[in-house]
């Protein structure tokens, strides 16, 4: 029997965070994907990839922050990916958080749009992450995170 | 056509106002601006909150300047596209953000052959007013950096190693999905 795929989970909000996460999909090949986000991508986006929408939230509205992570769990739970990956933010941050503690390989790809530190997502991502990756090379450290390139 | 956007997160009314002002003042009668949600409407140039995701995309191609606030959503999209971009970066001090990312994604960009920065008003009107002067990118593909490409693949691929999983999690029990390649 062959070895079967490796699932991925790829994780992003709208706009700069969907964008760059969509720029990293030559990385998914050979592997069964599934993409969550927060707006209704184009199909030329995901080709016949998966797509679950939940709702956005931020550290601003706990009610949506439950809802998400309700929303997630479900998410989890039915697609129990091998990996999950992110370029954020609130989103990407609780599915790793939550895909770490069940058991999950995670990658976190920090946004090239955080320049000077890292996301506050990203910063909540470093203990539940496999891979903590920044798009810059002067925010690279010994302990984390670290630059591999970038998505421009 | 002139676009004008402020992404899908938060309006930027400051921008738009500066648009239509600049759009009044030289008869601009091709700029359409993506407002956001906000009660403010601009007089002079044609306007809607949102856009679908295939119909924001078919007005970027259709474009022939952008102006948007510095999200990289719109910066990358601009790129990909090689289309000539104005991007103005919200400041949180005026509760056009949480925070001022978008001043630090504005400063990296600042000497790029790609983007054009605007820091206010006063600057987004200046650089307006030459328009001949806005740099056009050209031959950006729509992948990140092979080293970034790789690291992802290595760390997707790498074997897997016995660690403990949550019991419903295991892909062997009753409900794990088998795809075989």
């Amino acid at each position: 029997m062959k070895p079967r795929k490796r699932s991925v989970l790829a994780v992003a909000s709208s706009g700069g965070h969907w964008i760059q996460l969509l720029r990293l999909r030559s990385a998914f090949e050979g592997c069964q994907l599934s993409y969550v986000t927060v707006m209704p991508p184009r199909s030329e986006e995901i080709q016949d990839s998966k797509v679950y929408l939940v709702n956005d939230a931020n550290r601003s509205n706990c009610y949506d922050l439950l809802r998400l992570s309700i929303k997630l769990m479900r998410i989890l739970f039915h697609e129990r990916p091998d990996v999950i990956i992110s370029t954020g933010a609130a989103p990407g941050c609780l599915a790793v958080c939550f895909g770490k503690l069940l058991g999950a390989r995670t990658i976190w790809v920090d946004s090239i749009a955080f320049v000077d530190h890292l996301s506050l997502s990203g910063r909540i991502a470093r203990r539940f992450s496999d891979l903590w990756l920044t798009q810059w090379p002067h925010l690279d450290q010994p302990g984390g995170p670290t630059y591999k390139g970038a998505v421009l | 056509m002139i676009f004008v956007t402020v992404g899908t997160q938060l309006p930027f009314d400051r921008m738009i106002r500066a648009v239509d002002a600049w759009a009044a003042g030289e008869g601009r009668n091709d700029v359409f601006a993506q407002v956001g949600n906000t009660t403010y409407r601009p007089e002079h140039i044609a306007c809607k909150a949102m856009l679908e995701p295939n119909e924001f995309y078919e007005t970027l191609a259709s474009a022939s300047l952008i102006i948007s606030h510095a999200g990289m959503g719109s910066i990358i999209s601009a790129i990909e596209l090689g289309k000539p971009i104005i991007v103005v970066p919200r400041k949180a001090a005026l509760g056009e953000h949480r925070n001022d990312h978008q001043l630090a994604t504005a400063r990296s960009f600042q000497k790029s052959s790609r983007v054009t920065v605007a820091f206010d008003e006063t600057e987004l009107v200046e650089k307006l007013r030459r328009l001949d002067l806005i740099v056009t990118p050209t031959g950006t593909s729509t992948l990140a950096s092979a080293e970034l490409i790789y690291t992802i693949r290595d760390a997707i691929h790498q074997p897997e190693t016995p660690r403990r999983r949550f019991w419903l999690w295991r892909r062997d029990s009753a409900k794990s999905r088998e795809v075989l390649q």
